[in-house]
């Protein structure tokens, strides 16, 4: 009956993430579930101030990197940073569609579906995505978060506990090439390629399966 | 909508063949539809005799090992690294793999849907084409027919361009084109025509052409009585006329014939009819365009009065060849028509030599060719191979006789020398007292080389089995193969020494990066193309037609004629002649290039298509081995 309730005040697309999330039967058998590589790029790093630019996803399913199963989107800007211009070469007024940021989230959030977030430092862009969410009073993301940094810590035989590995570290250590670095599609790519390297690696000491590669991501659960 | 991830992709795939073949469009569309995936080191892609994927592969970076079992023995059959393509057996049919694929290195694999791919084979013929001559020679069951169909319905499609060679050629017309103004009179005309011997005439105004009058016009207009020949050409001239620009080819200019019904092109400066008149095309200019080089240095040759004219004509010839490559004419026809200027050479040079003796020959004799150009595939100058025979002779006479033979050989080989075929240096020439005998003498010698098949024996009967006959008498010459053909009938056992010699030299597996992935595990990187791919698919021809019975001696025609008696094994000759091809080819552009013989190839030199083109041909040559090996029971024979 409650259920119902909030069913009704939720925007459509809101109540429909919920209820694919809470549903999903795929979540058991590691080769059924989708996985999606994300990286957002921003104006900044204030969650309150700063704004989403652009999303890049790719989608990874029983190994493989679908590319007819990708996103990118360019959200149009009120808040605009000089300084990080120069990072993600996005300007205000540049050549790319630009949607509003009403209509990206909508979009991303139905090309989401019941997939799990893979990201490096999830945190972050989970947290600006949350926030855009918010501005549309619904929120926060139900689904399943992974994260590089942390799947790397449970695989090195090293104490990392207190290091924070950058996306640039971990290529290197995981043989990645860099390309179109600082573009979202671009490092949810990487992202994607080290998450498959570090599946693989994974598997050979521990069984594969979600809630375990979940269970690296102490801090996300906190 | 843009996408970061297949832009990438586009750029990597556009570098590779048959990738960099299709349209941007098109590619694009591939490359959106990618599945990228990684693989660790020895991982398996796929296992022999697993169902096949919906996706063929291109290595994007690592090396992956393709092997085989047979009989619990595993064989590895190549390394590809990056940009080679692989798993393409469910492009051609829905079958399992015949072998398995396993990561040699931590490898990431673009897969390429095979659905999309089935489209741009049939949009795209060069894309057939490409996967015609990388994968078509590259069958692992040669011997079925189920492989036809398909994908290899698409060699109709190279076949066709066989034939049509000379479409491409520019077409030559007559740049002194006559013509006349438009108040002369059509007896004029006529006159004019009559007397520059002509079948039309072209009336311009200032230069520019109005109005064309050919034979048929007299006949329709005036020898009807419809126009008296005191009339003015304007009253019967057909206009306006049909033109063309200056650089037109046989196939343009057909079309246009064809298409306005008419028999002659006005050919103008820029090609519209408002320009100045430079020339007329006719229909019988085309047909004379046809096969028009070659057979004017054949007859250059005819009326040349000494060597170094001859000399020069063959220097043309090479010209000749240069341009046929060029142009991609097909390699059989170009061997064809060198081989003519090597025979007509070689016959003018024997006759200036008789007549130099001032006595004609006291016997009749055969002029034989050897190896090479006794198989007409000879395309660059190499050493020259000949030997003579002549009728028996009574022991009285044999000196006298032979002497004059000599003298012959002698000068004629002096006379290739000049025109530039190198003198041989294992002395395989008509010049040699030991190749220049009767034909009792010949059957002696073949018996014992038969009969008694040590090595050194056997790579004589190789390069003089090939014999063909170039000036004398054809009787000599028939007499000469049958006696070759039933003294092997005799002893089949010396097929076995020759099939094992045949097997002496297996081609290497592929390539990695810059070398040769040999079967033993040894890595060059240089490439004797001769005696690893031409000279093994020569060989197994040979030994098949002497099995056979069949008597020719060109490769591609031996297959040919293989295809025909052995309908079962018609798929391994097919894949044995488009692989001599490529491989003739090849080797004549590598030497063109470097003027040298073509023997060696630098692999360094070699982009990855021609890589990809090479290494097709090496499945055929073990394919053909393999025959061989099983037919004429090659194990059995002690190693020599």
């Amino acid at each position: 009956m409650i259920r119902f309730f909030k069913k009704k005040r939720y925007p459509e697309f809101w109540s429909t993430h919920i209820e694919k999330v809470q549903n999903s039967q795929k979540y058991a058998n590691f080769e059924d579930i989708r996985f999606v590589a994300l990286d957002t790029e921003t104006t900044g790093f204030d969650y309150e101030n700063d704004r989403i630019l652009c999303i890049g996803a790719v989608a990874i399913k029983n190994n493989k990197i679908l590319v007819s199963d990708s996103f990118e989107i360019y959200i149009k800007q009120a808040i605009f940073n000089k300084e990080t211009v120069k990072i993600h070469g996005i300007r205000k007024d540049g050549n790319e569609i630009k949607l509003s940021e009403e209509e990206a989230i909508i979009k991303f959030i139905d090309y989401l579906d019941d997939a799990v977030i893979v990201a490096h430092h999830t945190a972050f862009d989970v947290t600006m995505i949350n926030q855009a969410l918010n501005r549309l009073n619904v929120g926060p993301l139900e689904s399943k978060l992974l994260d590089t940094n942390y799947i790397h810590k449970k695989i090195a035989k090293t104490d990392t506990y207190k290091k924070i590995f950058s996306l640039e570290e971990l290529c290197e250590i995981y043989n990645v090439k860099m390309h179109d670095r600082h573009t979202a599609l671009g490092d949810a790519l990487i992202t994607a390629y080290l998450f498959l390297k570090q599946t693989a690696k994974y598997k050979k000491n521990n069984p594969l399966n979600l809630f375990d590669l979940i269970n690296t991501n102490y801090h996300l659960l906190k | 909508m843009k996408n970061t991830i297949s832009e990438r992709i586009f750029d990597f795939l556009k570098n590779y063949p048959p990738f960099n073949l299709i349209s941007n469009e098109t590619l694009m569309e591939v490359s959106q539809n990618v599945e990228i995936q990684y693989f660790e080191k020895d991982q398996i892609i796929f296992s022999q005799n697993d169902n096949p994927h919906e996706h063929f592969y291109i290595i994007y970076q690592g090396s992956v090992r393709l092997y085989r079992f047979v009989e619990n023995e595993k064989l590895m059959l190549d390394i590809c690294d990056e940009g080679d393509l692989f798993g393409l057996r469910p492009l051609i049919m829905n079958e399992n793999y015949v072998m398995g694929a396993s990561a040699n290195e931590e490898t990431i694999l673009y897969g390429i849907p095979i659905a999309l791919f089935h489209d741009i084979i049939l949009n795209y013929p060069k894309v057939s084409q490409f996967l015609i001559a990388s994968f078509a020679t590259n069958t692992r069951e040669p011997f079925s027919e189920k492989h036809k169909g398909k994908l290899f319905a698409n060699v109709s499609a190279i076949q066709k361009i066989e034939h049509g060679f000379s479409e491409i050629q520019s077409a030559n017309y007559n740049k002194n084109p006559i013509s006349c103004s438009p108040d002369t009179t059509v007896q004029t005309a006529c006159i004019i025509m009559t007397k520059n011997i002509i079948n039309s005439i072209i009336i311009t105004e200032n230069d520019i052409p109005i109005g064309i009058i050919t034979d048929k016009d007299i006949k329709t207009k005036i020898g009807t009585g419809l126009y008296k020949i005191t009339h003015k050409v304007s009253e019967i001239m057909t206009s306006p006329v049909v033109t063309f620009h200056q650089n037109i080819s046989v196939a343009e200019a057909q079309i246009k014939l064809l298409k306005h019904k008419v028999s002659h092109l006005c050919i103008t400066k820029d090609g519209t009819n408002k320009t100045e008149l430079v020339g007329i095309l006719t229909q019988q200019d085309l047909i004379l365009t046809q096969g028009n080089s070659p057979s004017l240095l054949i007859k250059e040759i005819k009326n040349a009065k000494d060597a170094e004219t001859l000399k020069h004509i063959r220097t043309k010839a090479t010209e000749l060849t240069k341009g046929y490559l060029e142009q991609e004419i097909p390699i059989y026809f170009v061997t064809k028509v060198i081989s003519e200027i090597n025979t007509a050479i070689t016959k003018k040079a024997i006759r200036l030599s008789v007549s130099e003796i001032g006595k004609e020959p006291p016997a009749k004799f055969s002029w034989l060719a050897l190896g090479s150009q006794g198989r007409k595939e000879q395309l660059l100058m190499t050493d020259q191979d000949n030997a003579l025979v002549f009728e028996n002779i009574a022991p009285a006479e044999y000196n006298r006789v032979k002497n004059y033979f000599l003298e012959l050989a002698e000068k004629v080989t002096e006379k290739l020398h000049i025109v530039g075929f190198e003198y041989c240096p294992a002395n395989i020439m008509a010049s040699n007292p030991k190749w220049c005998i009767s034909l009792e003498e010949w059957e002696q010698q073949f018996e014992e080389w038969i009969t008694d098949p040590i090595p050194e024996k056997i790579l004589l009967s190789i390069i003089f089995f090939d014999f063909e006959l170039i000036y004398g008498d054809e009787l000599l010459n028939n007499k000469m193969a049958e006696s070759v053909f039933k003294t092997i009938e005799k002893n089949l056992i010396f097929l076995s020494f020759l099939g094992k010699v045949t097997l002496d030299n297996p081609p290497p597996l592929g390539f990695f990066k810059q070398f040769l992935v040999e079967d033993n595990g040894e890595n060059k990187d240089s490439f004797d193309i001769k005696s690893r791919a031409i000279r093994p698919l020569v060989d197994a021809a040979r030994i098949l037609s002497l099995h056979h019975n069949i008597r020719v001696n060109n490769t591609i025609a031996r297959y040919e004629k293989l295809m025909e008696v052995e309908p079962q094994n018609s798929d391994l000759f097919e894949s044995c002649a488009n692989a001599f091809k490529i491989l003739l080819q090849f080797r004549t552009s590598q030497g063109l290039a470097n003027n040298d013989n073509g023997k060696f190839v630098d692999i360094n030199s070699l982009n990855k298509a021609d890589r990809l083109k090479l290494k097709s041909c090496f499945k055929p040559i073990k394919n053909v081995q393999e025959a061989i090996k099983l037919r004429f029971k090659t194990s059995q024979i002690p190693q020599i």
